[in-house]
């Protein structure tokens, strides 16, 4: 008797030449949104040796508006607004794949669970995942954030908590459908054992539509994390987070230029993210059809 | 589909109980003192409140108990004391719910009807410079921070060109109508007072614009792929061919049919309107539950931020649930078939 | 009084760009009296459904239309779409395959009839429309009309509903309907009503017909001509009689031999092997070629033009050639090899 092959069907994209043909495909949307977190990644990682004047210390006289010297202008306590909003990508991104990373993990880990499994796991996962939707995401993570006190830490597990079950239903919809194909059938039928079946046969055929999501939720997490900063229950002053500037701009109203520019920030990050969602979303529906 | 809504009517209460022991577990890992939860510090002090406190919800009790009592003190509608008003929580909300469906129910209303607006036009004139503009505005809409544009707006729109009230619902010094819904636009409408009704209403439409725009994108997208989807189906092509004209096709036979699919998403779009109007309130000074769940989690209120938690979910559920029941109502094939 | 009802004449309907699309419907011309019928017979892909809805402007918008089409003596293709937008359901009424598909899902079937002529004429209020929509239901032999208005298509059988939708098609007295596959989607016995009754009403009313199908059996006892579509083209055309008994196209051939037989029921079917050619990719010389059964080099690269012949007008160059048709259906049930 031959033995069944083992097949690994390993999805074009993860092998490193087809994600630049990926990316190549993007309509010019995605390519523009696909340019904006590149420039933010930059930022990121070339800040601490960029010219810019200290986030935290007084730069020059107070409140005053964009000028050349000061692009931003200046807050309330004379700092720079221009340096404090690039430096405000220190904290929103690292943050916001953060949470994503681990709302993806364990959310697909749960859904994959319950998937695959079904009875009484799938149930309870999925119950849980349930009534965790039934909050309005903003509220569950003031909740969360509030008995665990503020902070960025905490605000981002609060969103974590916020997301998984978002992840878990996408994952479990997946296994459920690749589940039936023949060649997890044909797996199965050559003695594979349940654990190799789902990481080998089914998991690595599920991850496109987690994948997607997780583009354009960045832009999501990055924006709540703001807003739970806005509120007070993420970053507290003087960090130079975009949802605290906006927040001190809102005392000081006539100085509109404050929260210009991380205002601008958060804006052209959830753009970018979901102009780079829809293009790969393009992709791969385009892709699935043919 | 009538089964389908009674199932999800059957499973609300359990998803609630769901809501409610979240709310409880969450309130149990407060510093682990639970009497921090319910008591600010400085009545920690007085043993006659503390002693009162740890009666009423069970403090010296182990905790499956406590989870018993902590339920059915919700059930009678307790929901503890607001550390910072001092009041009964459940009382604080009751009084200042209606100001936030005033202000959910007009975003909801601006920002489904400019959607549907702009898909119509999106997909009457798709791929034109109309359509790329529109669906522009649109995503910038449900993109934007809200908290952000909400500051620009009344930058804009307030100081810089006095065109709109500034903040709050009413005009400083103006009384409010007589209290017969809490919303001030349709109790100044109710009890005649048409001065009352511009002024709440010129107070409401800023806010409501901001936040119904965050809404606008969605609602648009779906309207402008499901009425082109509508255009390319066979009764489209009949209408045509009956002599209807392309304005009649996409009104009459395409936009009934693709609003049906909008229905379904009104109750997702509710879950943003919540989210944004917390932050709207907090910006536009607005006295509703979301800039009173906003000042509480600031001082750490802990009853205040789970009531209104717990109010707004439920307030979430039963959106889905009435969006079912639309979305059965609309179609006439399920209308009919059950 | 010269004019015919409907003068066809070189139409072509192309798709991609003009240089180097596809064509599907590569010059196609005939005449339709009035109050006659008209069958264009063909498989799907044919061009024929895209035919008629060329006469409408009802293509899909990339596609690309030209030659002549003259309703009444009026040039249709081209026209001004406020202009054919008044012949649309007025004066030429559309009959579709799927009645299911065609009629508004969430509108009543009453509605959709009271819309079909109040766009023509405002004057008639709604409930004198609602009037006339539930005579012409009672017209098609649908009991109990006036109920029968307030329902959803969803609610009418197939059969019934394709009545509704010839009751909406015939709402403001056209001259001509065009039947698109009307009886594809139903069960045999339905088609049958349903061919009894378009057949009556086009008689009585004095209507022209044109009926579009892929099977020969349906045009059989109601058409006054036939026209046989392959490949964008007519292949052959003539009055039903002569395509029948004198049929001298292969293709005409090959689709009467794929008809049941009531009279001689032992006979067995004989299918055309193959598919039709892809508008993309269409050989050299005759399309029908690489499935007939009696192509020769020739046949694979000259097109042969429609040509009059002593009955029908066919485009086959053996046309007169062949032996009839009898001998052939026996030399392929012996597999004899008739290669002449």
């Amino acid at each position: 008797m031959t033995a069944i092959p083992d097949i690994r069907v390993v999805p074009r994209w993860r092998r490193s030449r087809a994600v630049l043909s990926v990316l190549g495909q993007l309509p010019l949307t995605g390519k523009i949104g696909l340019a904006i977190l590149v420039f933010w990644l930059l930022v990121l990682i070339t800040i601490s040796v960029l010219p810019l004047p200290d986030p935290l210390a007084m730069a020059g006289r107070r409140l005053q508006p964009p000028s050349i010297e000061f692009w931003l202008g200046t807050d309330a306590l004379g700092r720079d607004v221009f340096s404090r909003t690039l430096w405000g990508a220190v904290y929103t991104i690292p943050i916001a794949f953060a949470v994503v990373l681990s709302a993806v993990a364990i959310g697909s880990f749960m859904g994959a669970i319950a998937g695959y499994s079904g009875r009484w796991a799938d149930s309870v996962i999925m119950r849980a995942a349930d009534v965790t939707l039934s909050f309005p995401p903003i509220l569950l993570a003031m909740t969360v954030a509030a008995t665990l006190g503020p902070g960025l830490s905490n605000a981002a597990v609060a969103m974590v908590i916020v997301w998984w079950p978002i992840y878990a239903r996408l994952m479990r919809a997946q296994v459920l459908e690749v589940r039936t194909r023949e060649h997890v059938e044909a797996a199965i039928a050559g003695g594979a054992g349940r654990m190799r079946v789902l990481r080998v046969h089914i998991l690595p055929l599920c991850w496109t539509p987690t994948l997607i999501n997780a583009t354009m939720d960045f832009g999501q997490v990055a924006l709540l994390a703001a807003s739970l900063s806005f509120i007070g229950l993420g970053a507290s002053p003087p960090t130079p987070e975009w949802g605290s500037m906006i927040s001190e701009g809102a005392t000081r109203f006539y100085s509109w230029w404050i929260a210009m520019g991380p205002g601008l920030a958060i804006l052209s990050i959830v753009l970018a993210t979901s102009f780079l969602g829809d293009g790969l979303r393009d992709i791969f529906d385009r892709r699935s059809r043919t | 589909m009538l089964r389908y809504v009674i199932k999800r009517m059957i499973t609300i209460p359990f998803l609630l109980l769901g809501v409610a022991s979240v709310a409880f577990v969450l309130s149990q890992m407060t510093k682990g003192d639970p009497l921090a939860a319910l008591l600010p510090e400085r009545m920690m002090s007085n043993p006659e409140v503390v002693a009162a406190v740890k009666a009423e919800w069970g403090l010296d009790q182990p905790l499956p108990v406590r989870y018993g009592i902590y339920i059915g003190n919700l059930l009678q509608g307790d929901m503890g004391t607001s550390f910072t008003t001092r009041r009964p929580v459940a009382q604080d909300i009751a009084e200042r719910l209606p100001a936030t469906l005033e202000l959910v129910i007009a975003a909801m209303i601006v920002g489904s009807s400019v959607g549907i607006g702009i898909g119509l036009l999106s997909a009457r004139f798709k791929n034109s410079a109309l359509d790329i503009g529109t669906r522009g505005f649109a995503l910038l809409g449900s993109s934007v921070p809200i908290f952000w544009s909400g500051l620009i707006f009344l930058y804009i729109f307030t100081v810089r060109l006095d065109w709109a009230p500034g903040t709050g619902r009413l005009d400083a010094r103006s009384t409010p109508p007589p209290d017969i819904t809490g919303m001030y636009t349709i109790d100044a409408l109710l009890s005649g007072q048409m001065t009352t009704f511009i002024e709440a209403l010129s107070h409401l439409l800023l806010p409501a614009l901001i936040l119904g725009w965050t809404v606008t994108g969605i609602v648009a997208r779906l309207v402008r792929s499901s009425l082109l989807d509508s255009l390319g189906q066979d009764y489209a092509r009949t209408a045509r061919a009956k002599g209807a004209p392309e304005r009649v096709v996409l009104l009459n036979h395409a936009l009934p049919n693709a609003l049906i699919p909008v229905l379904t998403i009104l109750g997702f779009t509710f879950a943003y309107l919540i989210t944004g109007a917390v932050l709207t309130e907090a910006i536009f000074s607005w006295p509703g539950i979301g800039s009173y769940a906003v000042t509480a989690s600031r001082s750490l209120d802990y009853p205040a931020i789970g009531g209104v938690t717990i109010v707004g979910a439920t307030a979430f559920l039963l959106a889905n649930l009435v969006t079912d029941i639309a979305y059965a109502w609309a179609n006439p094939k399920i209308k009919v078939s059950q | 009084m010269s004019d015919p009802l409907l003068a066809v004449d070189g139409l072509r309907i192309g798709f991609g760009p003009a240089k180097d699309g596809a064509e599907a419907v590569r010059g196609v011309g005939f005449t339709l009296e009035a109050g006659k019928v008209l069958g264009i017979v063909g498989e799907s892909g044919s061009g024929k459904s895209l035919t008629m809805m060329a006469l409408l402007q009802l293509l899909p918008g990339q596609a690309r239309c030209s030659g002549s089409a003259r309703f009444r003596g009026k040039e249709l293709i081209g026209m001004r779409k406020s202009e054919i937008r008044h012949l649309r359901g007025k004066d030429i009424g559309c009959v579709f395959q799927d009645p299911l598909s065609a009629f508004n899902p969430v509108k009543t079937i009453g509605d959709q009839i009271v819309e079909a002529i109040r766009l023509h004429d405002r004057r008639i209020s709604r409930r004198a429309a609602m009037k006339e929509a539930e005579e012409l239901l009672a017209a098609v032999s649908i009991p109990q009309p006036d109920q029968r208005l307030r329902q959803y298509p969803h609610e009418f059988s197939g059969g019934m509903r394709q009545r509704a939708m010839i009751a909406m098609a015939i709402a403001n007295k056209p001259a001509l309907l065009i039947a698109d596959e009307p009886t594809t989607a139903l069960d045999v016995t339905v088609q049958a009503q349903i061919l009894d009754l378009l057949r009556t009403l086009t008689r009585e009313r004095g209507i022209g017909l044109v009926l579009i199908t892929h099977d020969l059996g349906v045009v059989a006892g109601m058409a006054d001509n036939i026209a046989v579509m392959y490949g964008g083209r007519f292949v052959e055309a003539g009055t039903a009689d002569e395509i029948f008994y004198h049929t001298r196209h292969p293709y005409t051939r090959g689709l009467i031999e794929a008809m049941p037989k009531l009279d001689r029921p032992e006979e067995r079917l004989v299918a055309i092997e193959g598919t039709p050619p892809s508008i993309w990719s269409r050989p050299p010389g005759c399309s029908f070629a690489p499935r007939c059964y009696f192509a020769q080099e020739r046949c694979r690269q000259q097109e042969p033009e429609l040509r009059d012949l002593e009955h029908t007008r066919s485009a086959c160059l053996r046309a007169e050639e062949l032996p009839p048709r009898e001998t052939v259906a026996h030399a392929q049930d012996t597999g004899k090899d008739m290669t002449l």
